[in-house]
């Protein structure tokens, strides 16, 4: 089973959470009471380059017969899409920027170029999602429903064809989103099975609107080159979807990016509500350039602990974090691009086969892990099997030595995934060992049974010859 | 749909074409079947959305101005002349005010100002196109005010509102008429004087102002001017630190037939007050106009009573109960989401009054949005919801 105390697991007492929290509350100040003309004009600027990209990518697919200028057309459509998804739909839908007081840059007010309707997402995504991050069972982008991304969730057959539907995912990522908030807003509102209900409305307007628009209307527009603009509108979708979809699962699903069970929410306090933000998103490494079109979601862990502050300041956030990590010893989740793809990959991969082809447990597993994985191994500090409630308290006191007494430096959860990485690796060696060693034994007695046989048979044809003799 | 259940129709048509723009349906006229065209092609967004981005004034969606000109009208008051963009409406009343929003550090603040002009005003000195004024006097800790007063320049982009209230001047005005005023009281009473003068309408008016010394006197030589033009038009002026504060008793000497007059009064509150009182006394308080200004100020407070505009309904709470609570505990059906200040699904406009971010002390104010989980009432305040 997936985190049920976070305390346990991130090996922090109440009150270290409690100042850790105070001391993020105190980085949102300051980002908060810095927020000005820079920001400012940062936002703004970015909506007119937006704005100019598709435009300058509609007026060039007017040519999109040429190949060139197809190409030209649709590079610059597909960017403009991005960043209209990514830094500002997404950013300016979580409030970052209505500090500003503008009606036109508010999260109440704008529409994004995408499939769904802003305020379904809005529902699902900034209320659903990161009010109950990874949380199994209350935070439905956890596998947004059709995969299966942690042990905890039982296995089903429909899970067999994840690895398709993840690359369909990738592929529709705006209409698997649309969908999927589509779902939850009905589920909220209480309306799932009424047809004429608002979100269904809402929905259907929205959708007919982005599909006329880059489908029809613009196509039309264009005239003989209709043709190759549907192509270019719907190659331009694709990338962005494709893009999208990529960022997405590489903040949530690499390994190491926690999931905790409903448990763990039950009086969570504004520390531990940090703290479970921070364990269960990842971050990926971005220049300036990717950080932007990935609309400073490289950052997903800084997103994740104050996800309306504005996305520019991120960078200089995660400087802050990084120096609470290293401070508290906790992990600070993140590597490249491919890399942290890659692992989310092959969770998606793994997770598609029953748990009997599965070695590790959700306590134990690299995408999920527990409170539970540091119990039941041996090791010089490490206490043995949690049965108590009182039993973090206990873990602190007596068995784990919070302060290494050679450095002087606080021993917390990265000290404690470092170690049972080496005890685990310790105890899967010699677990390999010992099956080693009992394969040998075993392959010997067989090859001793099989000589007594065969002194067997050949004693038994010397009989049959003497007596064919006589 | 094109098609409604009686077929096709241009009307259908023509709703069907507006639809993407209705949200500017009133301001933008018959551009918005353009408008609504093109927004098929530009969705989600509008034509104006790109429009704006060339000319700020052409957006409908969100209506904007730029200042023409900053007047200096005292030491410590001005009057911005401003040109409204698309869609303006234009069919406001003498005494009425608007809204306008200043940038100041990236963040837009938002006041309600007296529109000092008459209709449909055109000046000479700026091409005789439409353009309309308000008078802005510096107050003490009033941030905003200052800044419009010695900080702002032509040229500058505002965000405006809709002109709106009660406190207006019929047409044709009555026979008699009294304004009492006071410091800045007298901008929404200079719209009104303007636009009898303009329409050359001026009535048996009698004005009342009250300022502390004769350079505190906002549009002086424009009162002189018309009490000198007009013979039934008299400008009284109160020059408070010589003569003392002016006295209602002192009606019945000075204009015995004050009963009779149809009388608008705006200035202090406790002025205000006192006039209320004593047109009741003399039971005549229909006959009574008054404007009550939001005195530009801070906060008040812990707590209040908030009111729930929409619904009608209202609740008593303390500094530390945040408006989302305080609106279901009263029945209102409030948007809500995380309950904790991160998901902005419990947004709501602040009609009027001021209050509180629980987090971080912030104070927020009318026209501003704010996150109702969060957010305490810091005095009386009024919720749009």
């Amino acid at each position: 089973m997936a985190i049920t105390d976070i305390k346990a697991f991130a090996h922090l007492t109440a009150a270290d959470i409690e100042t850790l929290g105070q001391e993020l509350d105190s980085i949102r100040r300051s980002v908060e009471l810095s927020r000005g003309e820079q920001d400012a004009k940062y936002i703004r600027r970015t909506i007119a380059a937006q704005r100019a990209l598709e435009v300058a990518g509609r007026a060039v697919l007017f040519g999109s017969r040429n190949r060139w200028a197809w190409l030209g057309g649709t590079a610059l459509l597909s960017v403009a899409k991005i960043i209209e998804n990514m830094e500002l739909g997404h950013n300016i839908s979580h409030g970052q920027w209505d500090w500003m007081n503008d009606p036109e840059i508010h999260s109440s007010s704008w529409e994004w170029d995408m499939t769904g309707p802003s305020s379904q997402w809005r529902r699902a995504h900034n209320y659903s999602h990161h009010t109950y991050t990874n949380v199994l069972g209350k935070d439905e982008d956890l596998g947004f429903g059709i995969l299966r991304m942690t042990r905890d969730e039982e296995w089903r057959p429909v899970h067999l064809v994840q690895p398709f539907a993840n690359v369909l995912l990738a592929a529709t990522f705006e209409w698997g989103i649309a969908l999927h908030d589509w779902d939850i807003e009905k589920q909220l509102s209480g309306t799932p099975k009424q047809l004429m209900s608002e979100p269904n409305k809402e929905f259907a307007r929205k959708i007919t609107r982005q599909v006329a628009k880059d489908f029809v209307f613009y196509p039309a527009l264009t005239g003989p080159a209709w043709k190759s603009t549907l192509k270019a509108n719907a190659t331009a979708n694709f990338v962005r979807n494709l893009w999208a979809y990529a960022v997405i699962f590489c903040g949530h699903f690499p390994d190491g990016a926690e999931k905790f069970t409903v448990e763990q929410l039950e009086g969570e306090t504004s520390g531990e509500w940090y703290l479970r933000q921070m364990l269960g998103s990842a971050n990926f490494k971005a220049g300036p350039v990717m950080a932007f079109m990935s609309g400073n979601l490289c950052y997903q862990i800084e997103h994740h602990l104050f996800p309306d502050l504005p996305s520019n300041r991120y960078s200089e956030v995660a400087v802050r974090v990084r120096e609470l990590c290293d401070k508290y010893d906790l992990p600070y989740t993140t590597g490249s691009l491919g890399k942290q793809y890659l692992l989310a990959f092959r969770t998606i991969h793994k997770l598609a086969l029953p748990d009997r082809f599965l070695r590790r447990t959700a306590d134990d597993a690299p995408e999920t892990s527990s409170e539970r994985k540091f119990a039941g191994i041996s090791m010089p500090t490490m206490p043995s099997m949690p049965n108590t409630e009182r039993w973090a308290d206990r873990w602190n006191e007596t068995h784990w030595l919070p302060v290494d007494p050679e450095t002087g430096q606080r021993r917390g959860l990265r000290s404690a995934l470092n170690e049972a990485k080496v005890v685990l690796k310790e105890k899967a060696r010699h677990e390999k060992e010992v099956l080693r060693e009992a394969k040998v034994a075993l392959q010997e007695k067989a090859r001793q049974e099989q000589a007594t046989l065969r002194r067997k048979a050949a004693r038994e044809r010397a009989l049959r010859r003497i007596r064919r003799k006589r | 749909m094109v098609l409604k259940k009686g077929g096709f129709s241009v009307r259908g048509v023509r709703e069907w074409l507006e639809a993407p723009a209705a949200d500017v349906a009133e301001r933008g006229g018959r551009l918005n079947v353009l408008r609504g065209a093109v927004a098929r092609v530009t969705t989600p967004l509008l034509p104006d959305d790109y429009l704006h981005l060339a000319n700020p004034l052409w957006s409908a969606r969100e209506l904007r101005g730029r200042i023409v000109e900053v007047r200096k009208e005292t030491a410590d008051s001005a009057t911005l002349v401003i040109k409204p963009g698309w869609g303006f409406d234009w069919k406001y009343e003498p005494g009425q005010y608007i809204g306008i929003g200043i940038l100041i550090d990236g963040r837009w603040h938002w006041r309600s100002y007296s529109l000092t002009c008459p209709p449909n005003w055109t000046d000479p000195e700026h091409g005789s196109k439409r353009l309309i004024s308000i008078a802005v006097k510096a107050m003490p800790e009033g941030f905003l005010s200052s800044h419009l007063v010695s900080g702002v320049a032509a040229g500058t982009i505002v965000r405006l509102a809709a002109p709106q209230g009660g406190f207006v001047l019929p047409f044709p005005p009555p026979e008699k008429v009294l304004f009492l005023t006071a410091g800045s009281g007298i901008t929404p009473v200079m719209s009104m004087l303007r636009a009898m003068d303009r329409r050359d309408r001026v009535t048996d008016v009698v004005h009342v102002h009250s300022a502390r010394t004769d350079d505190d006197v906002m549009f002086r030589a424009e009162l002189r001017d018309m009490h000198d033009r007009h013979p039934s038009f008299s400008s009284h002026l109160q020059l408070t630190s010589e003569q003392g504060k002016f006295s209602l008793a002192e009606l019945d000497e000075q204009f015995p037939d004050w009963r009779e007059r149809q009388t608008w009064a705006c200035g202090p509150a406790a002025m205000l007050d006192e006039i209320e009182h004593h047109w009741r006394d003399a039971d005549i308080a229909d006959r009574l106009h008054v404007e009550r200004f939001e005195i530009e100020r801070s906060a008040v407070g812990e707590g209040g009573t908030v009111t729930f505009g929409k619904t009608g309904r209202s609740a008593e709470v303390d500094g530390a109960t945040s408006l989302l609570e305080a609106g279901e505990s009263a029945g209102v059906q409030m948007p809500f989401g995380c309950r904790m200040g991160i998901c902005q699904t419990c947004v709501v406009t602040i009609t009027s009054g001021h209050t509180r971010d629980l987090r971080n002390g912030d104070e927020r104010r009318e026209g501003d949005k704010v996150q109702t989980c969060i957010s305490a009432a810091a005095g009386d305040c009024t919720l749009d919801v």
